[in-house]
């Protein structure tokens, strides 16, 4: 946890003539993992989608840099960009089902995104990919090869996105409220395998969630957004246990909390 | 308390071409007292949706019998389940696909009142009130549902539920796609509406915290079998089931 990866410095972004997020600044280390909350529509996705170049034609960053290893990737071009989407960030979805090609294996898939990036054969690919399923402790990896996203649960097509996200072993990966479409059982399964990531790869992630227990678990640091503007910003335990914002402290306040004995 | 809403070995099996038959709801026994609220928690695919389309008779069972205030219900038809719907609402869990995009809100909340024959002018006066008790301005009854937010929306399906002024609620995820802060308003327009009609309820819900704090006892479902029932504290605090364990270990704190 030593070296800043990204940084965000002052960074608004406008849909138009309508500006969605202004002034976030903020910067990631490497290893650590930033949980970005808020509720919906409060610029969460808008701002990890601003790095990736995901905006769509309408929305751009308006004012502010992103520095990925101290290059602004503002200012790069399509074909950089695309260099850099993918190998050097990866991400992952709310709807891993929805995000994989329905009629394409994942294996297929897993095909593609790779020789995007580099020469490689199919037999490489999946040898690489295997190795991968097996780090991650898939339990039957052949099988999720060959498998069509709609053959797989919820749960796995998410742990299958993950693993296509980090075949190019990406210093950064986003996740874009990567447990909320799952089960309370499927979704500990899923933040645990992104905390072995980051052991494996020293992976840092970006986690955009509205749960804030999913950030308790994970986050290092937490980023607190509302109408596009950050009301806080700090390390998680501090702004989970002493939050110092109205905002935050509402925002903790509606989460309802299991009483699991007698006496709490 | 009387029993209002009774399952007697609700059991539904679909079956298609080519795969093994799938007991989706399998023997399901229990008892809604008037009053009550009964938590009904699970993963996907447990059964729970299944169960609850079959109370509110949105599916015909395979096997098994329905009672309301004692009286089958299991197979009723054309008016006589246009009378139960007077009794038993439900309220789904995505608002906005739950009202129709080219009408208002105000239009899909007076819908079954215009069905029973009401008059016009009464009809819209009845939407204000449950607009309101809904916590919702009247003036939203003009509004259509992608000019709402989901909360709001999720406010103007329950105003819509209450309108035919039912015993029961049925519950199916309706908070799961909110945020938190107004999941906590829409519990605590639920809560309210319990106090003050004695409405009892069936709740759906994936959240173990929010079952604990709403509900008077609950049913764990598992491959579509009730695998544990009680109080919720009883099941949270020293659950008997494997299954349940595993989803209260899951829980995020």
């Amino acid at each position: 946890m030593c070296e800043e990866i990204l940084k965000y410095d002052s960074v608004e972004v406008s849909f138009g003539e309508k500006v969605v997020v202004s002034d976030v600044s903020f910067s990631l280390r490497q290893g650590e993992i930033l949980g970005l909350v808020g509720e919906s529509g409060s610029g969460k996705s808008t701002l990890i989608k601003a790095a990736m170049g995901l905006l769509g034609t309408n929305g751009m960053v308006t004012k502010g840099d992103i520095l990925y290893k101290g290059q602004n990737i503002l200012d790069i071009s399509e074909k950089e960009k695309r260099r850099i989407r993918g190998a050097q960030i990866g991400m992952i979805f709310q709807d891993a089902g929805a995000s994989l090609c329905p009629i394409r294996t994942i294996g297929e898939q897993i095909c593609e995104s790779m020789r995007a990036h580099r020469k490689i054969s199919k037999s490489e690919a999946k040898s690489h990919a295997m190795e991968l399923f097996e780090k991650l402790h898939f339990k039957d990896g052949k099988r999720v090869w060959d498998s069509y996203p709609f053959e797989l649960s919820g749960g796995m097509n998410q742990r299958a996105g993950i693993a296509i996200a980090m075949l190019m072993n990406p210093p950064i990966l986003f996740a874009d409220e990567p447990t909320s479409a799952l089960d309370v059982t499927v979704q500990r399964q899923v933040i645990n395998e992104m905390l072995h990531l980051r052991e494996l790869f020293g992976t840092s992630i970006i986690i955009v969630t509205h749960d804030l227990g999913v950030v308790k678990v994970m986050a290092d640091t937490v980023l607190v957004l509302k109408d596009g503007k950050k009301v806080e910003y700090g390390k998680a335990e501090e702004v989970l246990n002493d939050p110092q914002d109205a905002y935050t402290q509402k925002l903790l306040s509606a989460v309802p909390v299991l009483r699991r004995s007698v006496n709490t | 308390m009387s029993i209002i809403l009774e399952a007697e070995h609700l059991t539904k099996i679909f079956r298609k071409k080519g795969s093994a038959p799938l007991k989706a709801v399998d023997d399901i026994s229990f008892q809604l007292k008037e009053g009550e609220t009964l938590g009904i928690v699970g993963e996907s695919g447990s059964g729970k949706s299944t169960l609850a389309k079959l109370l509110t008779r949105l599916t015909d069972p395979t096997s098994g019998t329905l009672k309301y205030e004692g009286k089958d219900i299991t197979i009723l038809k054309g008016n006589g389940l246009r009378e139960l719907y007077g009794d038993i609402q439900m309220v789904f869990q995505d608002p906005v696909s739950s009202f129709d995009p080219r009408r208002t809100l105000g239009d899909g909340i007076g819908e079954s009142l215009r069905n029973r024959g009401m008059k016009k002018e009464e009809i819209q006066k009845r939407v204000e009130e449950v607009l309101e008790q809904a916590g919702l301005d009247p003036r939203f009854a003009s509004r259509y549902p992608h000019e709402v937010s989901g909360g709001q929306c999720q406010r103007a399906a329950i105003a819509r539920a209450l309108a035919v002024e039912p015993k029961v609620l049925i519950c199916d995820e309706a908070t799961s796609a909110l945020d938190v802060t107004i999941q906590k308003q829409i519990m605590e327009l639920l809560q309210k509406l319990k106090e003050q009609h004695g409405l009892s309820f069936i709740f759906i819900c994936h959240n173990l915290a929010l079952v604990q704090m709403f509900c008077d006892r609950v049913l764990v479902l598992y491959e579509g079998r009730i695998v544990e029932c009680g109080t919720p504290d009883e099941i949270i605090q020293s659950p008997c089931e494997v299954y349940t364990k595993k989803l209260i270990e899951s829980v995020f704190e």
